[in-house]
């Protein structure tokens, strides 16, 4: 009984004043680089350490930023963005994710699958581009179909490989426990796989910019890709830069929200540098 | 209560397809456990002990249902064991925690595939926390939660779908020593207030001789029984430092002896 005792007496209460300190500490380390970065590319310019011309203040680009945002061109070309890599992203979740789920579970479909997806998974999306524009035309679809297809492989690969490296001890203990197939794979296979499906998610979130940004670049009226070679081909270069800063932004977005949702379906594992 | 026959082992034979080692591609019979014949009695707490790779945790499988033995048959209250049951709850050495649950989950588990409703669940998860003493832990998950107190909700997982039997292999054996005797101790009362028959397995011959009424000595390569050894101790919790005691001495020697005899030269206790 003396053992349960002093277990019990060593659960301690949560220090929040702690909590918000070291998460304070946190968001100075995180800024402290990228603020400096900032000058830098204010300075450098001033200083005349780069031509103007070329590559204008960290100022003047936001001032053309903020009257791109108050114009209502950046929010246009910015849903137009989103728009296309949201739905394509989203399809190839849908997609991929039961499909995955499939090939990982019956060993046969896995072996039979596993040299095309070794093929397709190897074939640059980018390098299928004017396959789809030719198939698809230069409208909507093309552009959604490409970052179907960039997205669709990290997170087929992941889910097949998340079901099939599900710790085998775990699977002898639920089956000990006399579950049916459809349990375990509901109850066991499913949540153990989901750190890793998600791995495959936030690979697809950045392909699916990526692969966009660069159709846009080449063949589209509208969207941030379209705006950057837009800008530079009219010598509109801060422009330009506000075109590539809100892509920065938007790929940061994007990051962000599937980190946080990783974190809230991962949040039983072990953190990584504890 | 004791005296009834629990389970029967009937020369049981287990063998694998394994590569061989000499030539590639080719497949050999390996033979881990053979003939095993010996009997559990009702409500006893038998442990097996041998030295590692020996056939223990293979025995265990084929008693928790996991794999069917290649030749023989285990019977269990005189039924031949067909596959997995809720009548059989298995303590892995390593833990085997599912690790999105919190302690709690992982007690609710098997009674979440068995259909228990969820009122029921929570009160029985309640009762088995408290039994392993991890009552404020129960929101914990695994990461959080040291080897043994991952090890007791192993236990208490195991005991709320209230198996008959309870199948240990070395569920000690990674931690360190002082957590070890305490959770030996633990266990004994758990087993003195549940009445269960308990089989576990060890390579410790201290613990076995601790913990068992009997001991199941094995031979390696291929497993056998060599034989068992009665253990005379009455009341182990009773005694705090039981294990200076001259009976146990005497007992925990006749098994240090039977495991020293030749056919274990060589192998790894
Ligand atoms: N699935 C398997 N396939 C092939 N050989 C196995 C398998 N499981 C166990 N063995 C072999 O059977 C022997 C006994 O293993 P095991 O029962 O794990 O021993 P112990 O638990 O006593 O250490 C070992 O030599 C091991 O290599
Ligand atoms: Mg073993």
């Amino acid at each position: 009984m003396e053992t349960i005792k002093s277990i019990q007496s060593a659960v301690e209460p949560r220090k929040p004043k702690l909590f918000v300190f070291s998460s304070l500490q946190k968001v100075f380390k995180q800024s402290i680089v990228l603020v400096a970065l900032f000058l830098l590319w204010e300075i450098a310019p001033r200083i005349g350490l780069v031509d103007q011309a070329f590559f204008p203040k960290f100022s003047s680009v936001v001032v053309s930023w903020w009257n791109m945002v108050i114009s209502g061109e950046l929010f246009a070309h910015f849903m137009a963005s989103i728009t296309r890599s949201v739905s394509g992203f989203a399809l190839a979740l849908l997609i991929a994710i039961p499909l995955g789920l499939m090939i990982g579970w019956y060993p046969l479909a896995r072996e039979l699958l596993n040299p095309v997806l070794e093929l397709f998974r190897n074939t640059a999306a980018l390098a299928l581009l004017p396959v789809f524009m030719l198939l698809l035309g230069i409208g909507e679809t093309s552009k959604v179909a490409i970052v179907l297809f960039a997205c669709t492989w990290p997170v087929l690969l992941n889910t097949i490989a998340a079901v099939g490296n599900v710790d085998p001890l775990l699977i002898k203990s639920a089956r000990s426990m006399n579950i049916s197939s459809y349990q375990l794979f509901l109850k066991v296979i499913l949540p153990a796989s989901v750190p890793t499906i998600f791995t495959g998610i936030r690979m697809a979130g950045t392909g699916a910019i990526l692969v966009l940004i660069a159709a846009e670049m080449v063949g589209a009226k509208e969207g941030l890709g379209y705006l950057i070679t837009y800008s530079q081909y009219n010598f509109q270069i801060p422009e330009m830069y506000a075109g590539i800063l809100t892509i920065a932004l938007l790929g940061l977005l994007i990051n962000q929200g599937l980190s946080m949702l990783e974190r809230k379906f991962s949040k039983w594992k072990q953190p990584v540098n504890s | 209560m004791t005296g009834t026959e629990k389970i029967r082992f009937e020369r049981v034979t287990k063998t694998f397809t394994v590569r061989d080692t000499k030539q590639k591609g080719v497949m050999q019979e390996f033979t881990a456990v053979k003939d095993l014949s010996f009997t559990v009695k009702e409500g006893e707490f038998l442990t097996l002990v041998g030295p590692s790779g020996c056939g223990k945790s293979t025995l265990l499988d084929l008693l928790g249902g996991l794999s069917m033995p290649t030749r023989g048959r285990i019977l269990i209250d005189g039924e031949k064991i067909t596959g997995p049951g809720l009548d059989r709850g298995i303590v892995f050495q390593q833990y085997a925690l599912f690790p999105w649950k919190t302690a709690r989950g992982n007690i609710e588990f098997g009674l979440e595939a068995k259909g228990v409703p969820k009122q029921e669940r929570r009160e029985r998860a309640e009762h088995f926390l408290a039994l392993v003493g991890l009552s404020h832990f129960a929101d914990r998950y695994p990461h959080e939660l040291s080897g043994g107190m991952k090890q007791r909700v192993a236990i208490a997982r195991s005991l709320a779908f209230n198996p008959d039997v309870l199948l240990m292999d070395e569920p000690f054996a990674a931690l360190d020593a002082q957590t070890r005797e305490s959770l030996q101790s633990e266990l004994l009362r758990i087993w003195e207030k549940t009445k269960k028959t308990i089989i576990f397995i060890t390579h410790g011959i201290d613990e076995a001789v601790y913990l068992g009424e009997r001991v199941v000595v094995l031979t390696p390569g291929p497993g056998t029984v060599k034989t068992i050894v009665d253990i005379p101790l009455k009341s182990r919790l009773e005694d705090a430092d039981i294990r200076s005691h001259s009976d146990f001495v005497k007992a925990r020697h006749e098994v240090w002896s039977l495991l020293h005899e030749h056919e274990y030269q060589g192998a790894h206790i």
